[in-house]
């Protein structure tokens, strides 16, 4: 007891906590920050989220394979990884939004979740046609930026580059929403789809727009994610409910509230990892448990898509 | 009176699969088996559904019950009757104490709730070496009151046992149902605030509901421990467990209470063969079968056999 | 007369809105009343706090001699104080039948009993006459939502009343029922209750209805009771004339026109 104490005085191990924390949460906030935008503007909760993930990290995987074997130039990992989440992304927004959710809005919130999940499900079957069973690597991009060592603790540069890249994105997102009149519109569909309706927004444009953005950020997080991990059938489902716990926690439809959910789950869980690894998964689930019970709106609701 | 029709015709399947059941192969029997645990606890979502409340955690209660069984072999106890019973009042324990948090949810927060408590008993016994971490642990061949059949016989007895236990089920689900406080679904879905004015506590019709639905996963859970012989994190606590539930619930409907036991045995049967293809085939069809039926079957199985059968009234 | 409810100081707020303040009335058994007041005048917050839909920021309501202030609805039912609701509170996809049926199920099992099968010959046969004193039998296999408005009121004031309350508060019986048709609502109402004793009280803009059926009228302005007085008296009381009559004839001169 006394030497758990002292551990948590530990500087070093806070500043190893907070650093793995921060990595993980930027994770999760990428993973996350797409779905609880769809949630924010159509209210559905999107499993097929976890599928882009999943195609997002398979074609980078499948491309930067390509791209290394012919020796081309280190760099282009990086432009490859955002390709293939453009290339994903609007290929499946569409398809997914045309072809789906368009038949689904007003219906029941469980049919359109099921659907989701249902098309997940039919995904991932497919994913597995065009990809195998067998691993693919996509390490390249990590290598080649190299390692640093801080207070004697090894970090690659590319994982400390998702930090970077969640920051972007929220700031993008911000950005967007808050300086630009595509922005304004999109806050006022979200405030209320029937009065913007009527007030001449192309509200089927918006939502089509929107589920691309969110398509976009999922691919985006499984290519950027490919070069940390070994792209394997499955990814997808993990990722799913890990989304499914941030965009909880957050507050379902916010980004403020997606981005200090990940932080938060992202240090708990490393503290967790580094005091007490049983419980890794345990905690995530658990704070995702409490936020319900205690704010099911969530640490940061917007309060005014609740308002109904 | 139509519940006397509901309880004959399960009553006449049971004998007959009692009697089928010296004479089908043996993987016939299995299926049989896992249909019966996915049943029940298809059969206590449907309880929950005709309420407008679907979980997305029902491997919690149906895991935590497998565990319960694996974990009483390790305390010595073999016979069947015992672990079932003892494991699944132990998940509908469960529930009763989650239900005073559940209760209170409804729609898609109801269902991240559960969603949640199931991922945190993933994350206990996925990582807890004693429960065998991912690997999970093994089942002994149960004895029935002092009878230990080897083989073949284990099978058919384990079989007998189930329907045995399926049967119980069924009859006390039908009652329920039947029940002033089982009739409250429609009531509760549609307007709490006038069962409340009538003189009912809609948060405690939810909450038994969810103990009954509970108890139901529960079976399903000891069941398949027993059948499958073995229990792990990944089939039986992982939030894609809940997934299969909820599927096979849909393809069911919510129309009778035999229904979830004919939605399973689909499940299962297009499992088998799907399997024998890849598992790629499994998902493609089962995400493809969900779609079409959420698409253009919304009530499920039953409500096409209803109208092949060219059945007028609605079983209430 | 035995006194069934005593409510006194009762108030409501809303941050600094005051919706009601300063209520205080006693019912006698066998009353029939009549709230009246323009709208926003707190009528319906009234009889949402004594019935236990909102918390009242003060006051007591004595139900029989019990304080049911913080009560749950689903208890203050049951001690035998019932409501009906301006928008009718009816489950809209079940029939009028099993509307019915369902009331007669929770008035009349309560803990294990709840397991009892909810239809048997005898309570069919209450349901049944219990929509004929209302006059609804004939609609008893309609899906409520497919009901005009006015069968769907009598509806809910039905399923309000299987358990015989000792008090009704009803919230505007006849709002949103055309003015051919709600005299012979409102006359069904009163026979059906009459018939069993029940004492009542209803909020109802219009005078006529309410000079026809009740004896003493409250009426409301500003959150506050203004008038409490036998109905011939109320209707010539100066402030009844300027805050509530005043703006009931506007209103009924351009719905007659």
């Amino acid at each position: 007891m006394v030497q758990l104490l002292l551990g948590w005085f530990d500087l070093q191990l806070i500043f190893t906590i907070l650093t793995d924390g921060l990595i993980y949460g930027s994770y999760l906030f990428i993973v996350a920050v797409g779905m609880t935008v769809i949630f924010g503007v159509q209210r559905v909760l999107n499993v097929t989220h976890g599928s882009f993930y999943a195609f997002g990290a398979y074609l980078a995987a499948y491309l930067g394979g390509i791209w290394y074997e012919h020796e081309l130039p280190d760099f282009g990992g990086f432009v490859i990884i955002f390709l293939a989440a453009i290339v994903v992304g609007v290929f499946f927004g569409i398809l997914i939004e045309r072809g789906l959710l368009k038949h689904l809005y007003g219906k029941d919130e469980h049919i359109v979740v099921l659907a989701t999940f249902a098309a997940f499900l039919a995904l991932e079957g497919i994913g597995l046609f065009i990809w195998g069973t067998d691993p693919y690597f996509f390490y390249q991009p990590q290598m080649m930026l190299g390692f640093v060592e801080i207070l004697g603790m090894t970090y690659d540069y590319y994982n400390l580059s998702l930090i970077v890249l969640a920051l972007i994105i929220s700031l993008s997102i911000w950005y967007f929403l808050s300086r630009t009149i595509w922005g304004r519109l999109l806050q006022a569909v979200i405030f209320d789809r029937e009065v913007s309706q009527a007030m001449g927004v192309n509200v089927t444009a918006v939502f089509l727009g929107t589920f691309i953005l969110g398509t976009t950020l999922g691919a985006l997080s499984g290519a950027a994610i490919a070069p940390t991990i070994s792209v394997l059938p499955g990814i997808g489902v993990e990722v799913v409910v890990l989304a499914f716990a941030v965009v909880v926690i957050g507050g379902m439809g916010s980004i403020p509230g997606a981005l200090i959910g990940s932080v938060l789950v992202g240090v708990v869980r490393a503290a967790a990892i580094h005091e007490f690894p049983q419980a890794e998964m345990f905690v995530i689930y658990a704070i995702m448990a409490i936020v319900l019970v205690f704010r099911p709106e969530g640490l940061f609701a917007p309060p005014a898509v609740r308002k109904i | 009176m139509s519940a006397d029709k509901t309880i004959i015709g399960v009553t006449i399947a049971v004998v007959l699969l009692a009697c089928a059941n010296f004479f089908i192969a043996d993987w016939i029997r299995q299926i049989g088996l896992l249909s019966m645990a996915i049943g029940s606890v298809a059969l206590g979502l449907l309880v929950l559904w005709r309420t407008g409340l679907i979980s997305f955690g029902h491997a919690l209660f149906y895991g935590f019950s497998a565990y319960g069984v694996a974990l009483l072999n390790y305390l010595g106890v073999r016979d069947a009757f015992v672990l079932v019973i003892v494991s699944a009042a132990a998940s509908g324990l469960l529930a009763w104490g989650l239900g005073f948090l559940v209760r209170r949810y409804r729609a898609i927060f109801f269902a991240l709730l559960t969603m949640a408590f199931s991922m945190i008993l993933y994350g206990v016994l996925a990582k807890t070496e004693r429960f065998g971490s991912t690997d999970g642990l093994n089942v002994h061949p149960p004895t029935f009151l002092g009878y230990a059949p080897v083989d073949q016989a284990a099978q058919i007895t384990l079989f007998l046992f189930g329907l045995l236990v399926i049967y119980g089920l069924i009859l006390g689900v039908q009652i329920y149902l039947r029940s002033v406080l089982g009739q409250m679904t429609t009531a509760v879905r549609e307007n709490e605030i006038r069962v409340e004015y009538l003189g009912y506590s809609v948060e405690h019709v939810i909450h038994i509901k969810y103990v009954i639905s509970g108890l139901l996963a529960g079976f399903g859970g000891a069941i398949m421990a027993l059948a499958v012989g073995q229990v792990d994190p990944e089939s039986m606590a992982y939030w894609t467990a809940s997934g299969e539930f909820v599927f096979v619930a849909i393809l069911a409907g919510t129309g009778n209470v035999a229904a979830p036991f004919i939605g399973a045995v689909a499940f299962e049967v297009i499992r088998h063969f799907a399997w024998e293809h890849g598992a790629n085939l499994w998902q493609l069809i089962m995400g493809g079968t969900l779609l079409a039926i959420i698409m253009f079957v919304p009530d499920g199985i039953w409500s096409v056999l209803q109208r092949l059968v060219g059945k007028k009234d609605g079983v209430k | 007369m035995t006194t069934i409810l005593e409510v006194n100081g009762l108030e409501k707020r809303f941050g600094g809105v005051v919706a009601a303040q300063n209520i205080g009335v006693t019912v006698s058994a066998g009353e029939t009343i009549g709230i009246i007041g323009a709208n926003g005048a707190g009528k319906t917050t009234f009889v949402n706090m004594v019935t236990g839909h909102l918390p009242p920021s003060a006051g007591t309501v004595k139900f029989l001699g019990t304080n049911i202030v913080g009560l749950p609805p689903r208890r203050i039912t049951e001690l035998g104080l019932c409501r009906s609701f301006q928008v009718p509170q009816v489950f809209l996809s079940e029939s009028v039948f099993d509307n019915v049926l369902m009331a007669y199920g929770i008035a009349e099992e309560s803990g294990f009993s709840m397991l009892r099968p909810l239809r048997n010959k005898e309570r069919d046969a209450r349901v049944r006459k219990h929509l004929a004193s209302y006059q609804i039998a004939e609609h008893e296999e309609t899906a409520a939502s497919a009901l005009s408005q006015g069968i769907r009121k009598l509806l809910d004031i039905a399923m309000a009343t299987v358990r015989k309350p000792q008090l009704l508060m009803l919230d505007e019986p006849t709002s949103g029922i055309s003015v051919e048709e709600k005299f012979d609502l409102m006359d069904i109402i009163m026979a059906a209750l009459r018939e069993e004793q029940t004492t009542v009280m209803f909020i109802e803009h219009d005078m006529e209805i309410v000079q026809r059926h009740v004896a003493r009228v409250l009426a409301f302005s500003q959150g506050e009771i203004i008038c409490d007085a036998p109905t011939a008296k109320a209707m010539v009381d100066p402030k009844v004339v300027e805050f509530v009559l005043g703006q009931e004839y506007h209103v009924g001169i351009r719905s007659d026109a």
